[in-house]
């Protein structure tokens, strides 16, 4: 179906793609699903859209309400847009070492944004929003990271979507971030199909984002749930960027940073596989396009030249 | 068998600032083993009660360990051992 009453309607159902150049043999074969293809452009507005909904049904939202959420931006991106449209107001909480483009779209979907420390990235804009949130108890913090609706939404549709587009589906690498895609996804597949193979990709950031980090305060989402995961990669920008540029000059799509370092790990288990001697059949996604990410250099100059410039920065 | 170890900025005092340590063993818990006898405290920092501390994360060849074993890891001579503080990542 391609006609919808409203936008919101429109969440979800994305294309998966499939990767002849990037697959690493013809038994050994990739897939991209196109999240960049959802209403705000990123996979956020499926657990955003979800946790707006489940929380209006629990009475926790009500007209009039302002939403309360730490957000690198995807998120933020994707509540604002649902709050726009359900008319309530909307203050995000984003670590200052965000891309402008972040930025300026928040604000013109009406979000009031705060600025968080660079330093601790993520952590840092958990714990500023966590604060904030004592002080305006009237605020409805949706709370990503802990919000079971945030997985729900990949239960009920990611998950489901993959396997009726890709029934021999043998593994499925996602970005590790809230852990919601993952969890989602997985709990469907754990249950549909439990030979599935889930695949974790997490970006491993520039010094400045841990330096500060005291081992004892730490951060792990409330989500998590290792058992879900049978593999975590770590990813680094330099790696990122080569993958999303190969992306983008093998297979004409244009992805965000993030999708570089799902990619590389996606890629990775490919190898894996081939080397083994079994087939398999990889989804990934594509959690955005590339365009919030222009102005932090990645997508220009040498390999080195990006390094360089996306130290520092949350550029997933 | 000689085994690179990247180690986290608060971690270096340990280390005497050193960003990356050599190290030997054929499991994760020998190489934290071997660091502790060069480096005195840095294995507290990494395993607590037997098992990796829940905040610390340790990847071989950007492996997430606790899925290849946990601290019985297994470890072959050339790889590269990564410690990192637990953060939320991605673009959320």
């Amino acid at each position: 179906m391609t006609r919808f009453d409203n936008l919101l309607d429109s969440v979800g159902g994305t294309p998966l793609v499939g990767l002849p150049r990037l697959s690493p043999s013809p038994e050994v074969r990739l897939w991209a699903k196109l999240e960049d293809r959802n209403p705000t452009g990123s996979i956020k507005d499926r657990p955003a859209l979800k946790m707006i909904e489940m929380a209006e049904a629990d009475g926790t939202l009500t007209p009039g309400c302002t939403i309360l959420e730490p957000t690198s931006g995807n998120t933020g991106i994707s509540l604002a847009m649902a709050a726009k449209l359900k008319g309530y107001k909307i203050v995000c909480v984003m670590p200052e070492n965000t891309s402008e483009e972040r930025r300026q779209l928040l604000r013109m979907w009406g979000a009031e944004i705060i600025s968080s420390p660079a330093a601790g990235g993520s952590n840092e804009a958990v714990r500023v929003a966590k604060e904030i949130a004592e002080q305006h108890p009237d605020w409805v913090m949706l709370y990503q990271y802990g919000n079971p609706a945030n997985a729900l939404a990949h239960e009920q549709g990611t998950g489901p979507e993959l396997l009726a587009d890709l029934p021999e589906i043998t593994h499925f690498v996602a970005g590790l971030g809230t852990t919601g895609t993952l969890m989602g996804v997985s709990r469907f597949f754990r249950a549909a199909k439990p030979d599935v193979r889930i695949v974790a990709a997490e970006p491993r950031y520039g010094e400045l984002v841990y330096g500060l980090r005291n081992l004892d305060e730490g951060f792990v989402p409330e989500l998590y749930d290792a058992d879900l995961i049978d593999t975590r990669f770590s990813v680094g920008p330099r790696d990122a960027v080569k993958r999303v540029r190969e992306l983008l000059e093998q297979e004409g799509i244009f992805a965000g940073i993030s999708t570089g370092a799902i990619l590389h790990a996606a890629i990775r288990q490919g190898q894996a596989a081939v080397k083994a001697g079994e087939s398999a059949d990889i989804a990934f996604v594509v959690c955005d396009g590339g365009w919030k990410y222009l102005s932090t250099g990645a997508y220009e100059g040498t390999l080195d030249d990006a390094e360089d410039r996306l130290d520092g920065q949350l550029w997933a | 068998m000689a085994i690179e170890v990247k180690i986290p900025t608060i971690m270096r005092t340990f280390t005497g600032g050193e960003k990356a340590i050599t190290g030997e063993g054929a499991t994760i818990a020998a190489l934290i083993e071997d660091l502790e006898a060069k480096h005195p405290g840095i294995a507290d920092r990494m395993v607590e009660d037997g098992a990796l501390r829940r905040f610390v994360n340790i990847y071989v060849n950007d492996e997430d360990v606790r899925f290849l074993g946990g601290l019985e890891a297994p470890l072959s001579d050339g790889d590269e051992v990564v410690v990192l503080p637990a953060v939320a990542g991605g673009s959320h």
